[in-house]
């Protein structure tokens, strides 16, 4: 087996994980095992992105979302009575809306894949193969801070709004 | 078949690494605990364990075989799989990331561009193997530990993270080998950024969930916290996630702080009498060995320490190997292996101190103390440390710079301690932190 191919074996892995998870996160009633599922799709999401070559992302999309925010995901639900909940209705059914959502999404999938067969109009560039970019978090950083340089300050503005926020509203009065 | 062998081929040294990584740290954790026993009895004027084998020596593998053997019990109303499956996600956590460690220049799994990021974002996944155990439990202390150990381990992981970034700051690289041969012939960087490599031992200690921060599990209060519930080979396995997580931050510190695999003085040639160092450490044990195998009461005793006396006789031969010239090139692995080794030890040394001489937090205690000091001085740490980076670019001097930096910092340290007592002093100035409990 070569590196291109072990990487192909992962990605279709990885992939397959993805889609598993998801579906579990939706059908699941139990909300602890749907957060499970969740986790195991963002890991998978995150394989993906290795394949790719994306050492970065990869390590960030672990250390933020499964780390971080499905931590809080489920320090959040443990506080939550779970005996009641599941007795509870959890959603409103509303298949048409869901159904046409679905479709939409679909076609553009479609679309996409149409359109980027060969010769097509939108050209997806051919898959990476052989040995990783050894500079990648150097490339990423130089992307970020030179080229991106505008929105990714305003996205941090962003966050740090949303941070003040949260402590504004949390605090009490003195 | 040729495609497997090719494979094999391609990944021989990385699958070896990995086999002999999961076959010893059981057992080095075992050992771990062992030593844990042995000072702290010796700290508090004990004999600790001394039957099983010489001074103990084979009290790792009965403990082993015990848990191995005991019944296996799961709680009626426990949720099965997730139950099964927590002490698991803990322990893959933990191993993982030795995958990235470089133990030595020579024996690494793999060299990862990204290898401290790596490090930390999977052995911060273990959180999950505690927090889904004390929930699937389905026992009010199992869950309150839970809660408790993730509020703690969210807390401090941040300032841990902060205080890593210090050090990468100044290596300019997150892969663990530049890291470590950015310090080589220079300053290890716990003398160039103190301040970080505190914030890390405490948060460290912290994370891992040990005293004076080991709250999760305060038997007073929560009889074992997420672990309650757990019995036999499944707390064996959350026992061993443990300590391999202890391992695991002694060698991200040990990378990052204390010149890992680097030999103490490396550009002093005067100080080149330490190469002999590792040799002899292990002909003295060797020795002692020797020494206390005609005092041992049974005659079995006395041929067990005579055979730990062989294997560090054993260990003295492969150190010196080195000296004879035909292998003189294993010199960087073997030695490099040692003092990695040493300094790992000997940062878990000082948290088996730190945990027999500090009385346990209170939790409002603790969480004062992550966010109104570790976080806001691990932010300032960070800045410090990127002021002394530009001015050494500037060509500024390293002391007057170090002393800038760091004095800098220091003095914020204080500010922040000043400011908590004058709150303490005044209270309901500001309201309560609320506890997790919730």
């Amino acid at each position: 087996m070569t590196p291109a191919q072990i990487s192909q074996y992962a990605f279709y892995f990885f992939a397959a994980l993805a889609v598993v998870g998801a579906i579990g996160t939706v059908t699941v009633r139990n909300v602890v095992h749907s957060a499970i599922f969740l986790i195991t799709s963002l890991l998978a999401t995150a394989g993906i992105f290795l394949t790719l070559g994306a050492q970065f992302v990869f390590a960030v999309q672990i250390v933020l979302y499964v780390g971080g925010i499905m931590v809080l995901f489920i320090f959040v639900i443990m506080l939550v009575n779970l005996d009641v909940a599941l007795h509870q209705m959890q959603f409103k059914r509303r298949w048409w809306v869901a159904g046409l959502l679905a479709l939409a999404l679909g076609g553009q999938f479609g679309a996409v894949i149409y359109y980027s067969r060969a010769g097509g109009v939108l050209e997806i560039p051919a898959a990476r193969t052989g040995a990783l970019s050894p500079q990648n978090v150097q490339q990423f950083g130089l992307a970020l801070f030179e080229k991106y340089a505008l929105p990714f300050e305003i996205a941090s503005v962003l966050l740090l709004v949303a941070l003040i926020g949260a402590v504004v509203m949390t605090k009490k009065r003195v | 078949m040729s495609a497997l062998l090719e494979f094999l081929k391609t990944y021989m040294w990385p699958l070896i690494f990995a086999v002999v990584i999961v076959a010893v740290l059981p057992l080095l954790a075992g050992y771990v605990v062992l030593m844990e026993r042995k000072i702290m009895a010796d700290m508090q004027a004990r004999l600790g364990p001394m039957r099983v084998g010489p001074h103990g020596l084979l009290q790792p593998i009965a403990d082993a075989l015990k848990l191995l053997i005991k019944e296996d019990i799961i709680p009626e109303n426990a949720d099965k799989v997730v139950f099964w499956f927590a002490p698991v996600i803990s322990v893959t956590a933990a191993m993982l990331a030795y995958s990235a460690l470089a133990i030595g220049p020579f024996f690494q799994i793999a060299e990862l561009n990204i290898g401290l990021l790596f490090i930390v974002a999977v052995s911060s996944m273990g959180i999950f193997g505690i927090i889904l155990g004390g929930w699937a439990s389905n026992s009010h202390y199992s869950l309150l530990g839970a809660l408790r150990s993730t509020a703690q381990m969210i807390s401090y992981e941040t300032a841990a993270g902060l205080a890593l970034v210090g050090g990468v700051l100044l290596a300019g690289s997150l892969s663990t080998r530049e890291i470590v041969q950015a310090q080589h012939g220079g300053t290890w960087y716990v003398f160039v950024a103190p301040i970080g490599f505190f914030l890390y031992l405490v948060a460290s200690i912290a994370e891992t969930n040990r005293a004076p921060f080991d709250l999760p599990e305060a038997e007073s209060e929560l009889v074992a916290g997420y672990m309650t519930e757990y019995s036999g080979f499944r707390w064996a396995v959350y026992f061993l996630a443990e300590y391999a997580n202890m391992i695991v931050v002694a060698s991200i510190a040990t990378t990052l702080f204390l010149g890992g695999w680097l030999r103490p003085f490396q550009g002093t040639p005067w100080m080149d009498f330490l190469d002999f160092f590792p040799p002899l450490c292990f002909l003295a044990v060797a020795g002692y060995c020797f020494y206390r195998t005609p005092k041992q009461p049974e005659p079995i005793q006395s041929m067990v320490m005579a055979l730990f006396g062989g294997l560090c006789l054993l260990l003295a031969a492969a150190m010196a190997l080195p000296f004879v010239p035909a292998f003189a090139a294993s010199k960087p692995g073997l030695h490099g292996a040692f003092w990695f080794l040493l300094k790992v030890s000997l940062y878990i040394y000082s948290f088996m101190w730190i945990r027999f001489t500090f009385p346990r937090f209170r939790f409002d205690q603790l969480m004062k103390l992550g966010w109104y000091f570790m976080i806001p001085l691990s932010i300032v740490n960070v800045l410090g440390l990127g002021v002394y980076r530009v001015l050494r670019q500037l060509q500024w001097s390293r002391w007057p710079a170090f002393v800038l930096t760091t004095g800098g910092t220091l003095l914020v340290a204080i500010w922040l301690v000043w400011n908590a007592q004058k709150k303490a002093a005044a209270p309901s100035s500001v309201g309560d932190m609320t506890e997790a409990e919730g």
